[in-house]
């Protein structure tokens, strides 16, 4: 974070964590990964998703990355996010994949 | 492509193939959405496989955005034939125009996705070129 930003970065510097599972036949493929990025680039937080806890950490917005996770059925998606909207963010993003991006 | 957003990065698929050029966007269409501008030319002027310089410029007029178009092309002379189209362009267009060093396909959703999310031009042909990274 940036001085600038200080007295909002203040309230959200802590990372926010949430898991969800993929429920979507495919996991997340090309159109999954495609809606996944463009949710993400709705919020200026930034968002990262990964298949553990602890990481390695994939940045949401690009959709390259996201599809080169190949993260199948089944499999946990852990998100990390941080920025002044990371709260709304992680909420769209655990919604997203709740609903299996639309095609379960 | 009416409702294309004016705003977004234009994107302009160009293929020897009539086919692959019109199946790339329709799988951009599909699995991004109707926000980016969108066009594609292929084959020669007598309808074989090929690529002209009348249909990339025509093309690059179709998916025109001030916020710049991005060219994704398949082989040789899809790529000489588009830096000519570009050439060929009035001088304050021509350096809104990109042509990306990616896969047609794969690189056209990507840019496609990027361009739907509001980035600059620049951003959406790096996000294209991470297919060769």
């Amino acid at each position: 974070m940036h001085d600038a930003h200080a007295s909002r970065a203040g309230e959200t510097s802590v990372p926010l964590t949430a898991s969800a599972v993929l429920v979507n036949k495919v996991g997340l493929h090309a159109r999954p990964s495609v809606k996944l990025t463009q949710c993400a680039k709705k919020f200026v937080a930034k968002i990262e998703l990964a298949l553990a806890e602890d990481g390695p950490w994939t940045d949401a917005k690009s959709p390259v990355k996201v599809m080169r996770v190949k993260a199948p059925q089944g499999a946990t998606l852990h998100f990390r996010v941080a920025g002044a909207d990371g709260e709304a963010a992680l909420a769209a993003m655990l919604a997203l994949v709740h609903d299996g991006f639309g095609e379960v | 492509m009416s409702s294309a957003n004016a705003r977004n990065v234009g994107i302009v698929i160009v293929s020897h193939s009539p086919k692959i050029a019109e199946g790339a966007a329709d799988m951009v269409r599909q699995m991004v959405g109707s926000a980016v501008p969108l066009a594609w030319t292929g084959g020669d002027v007598d309808g074989g496989l090929g690529t002209n310089v009348a249909g990339i410029l025509e093309a690059i007029e179709t998916a025109w955005s001030p916020a710049g178009v991005a060219v994704l092309v398949d082989l040789g002379g899809a790529e000489t034939n588009s830096e000519m189209a570009v050439e060929m362009l009035a001088e304050d267009r021509r350096a809104r125009v990109v042509v990306c060093n990616a896969p047609v396909v794969e690189g056209a959703v990507i840019a496609a996705t990027e361009s739907s999310g509001g980035s600059s031009l620049a951003a959406v042909k790096r996000s294209a070129e991470e297919f060769y990274a």
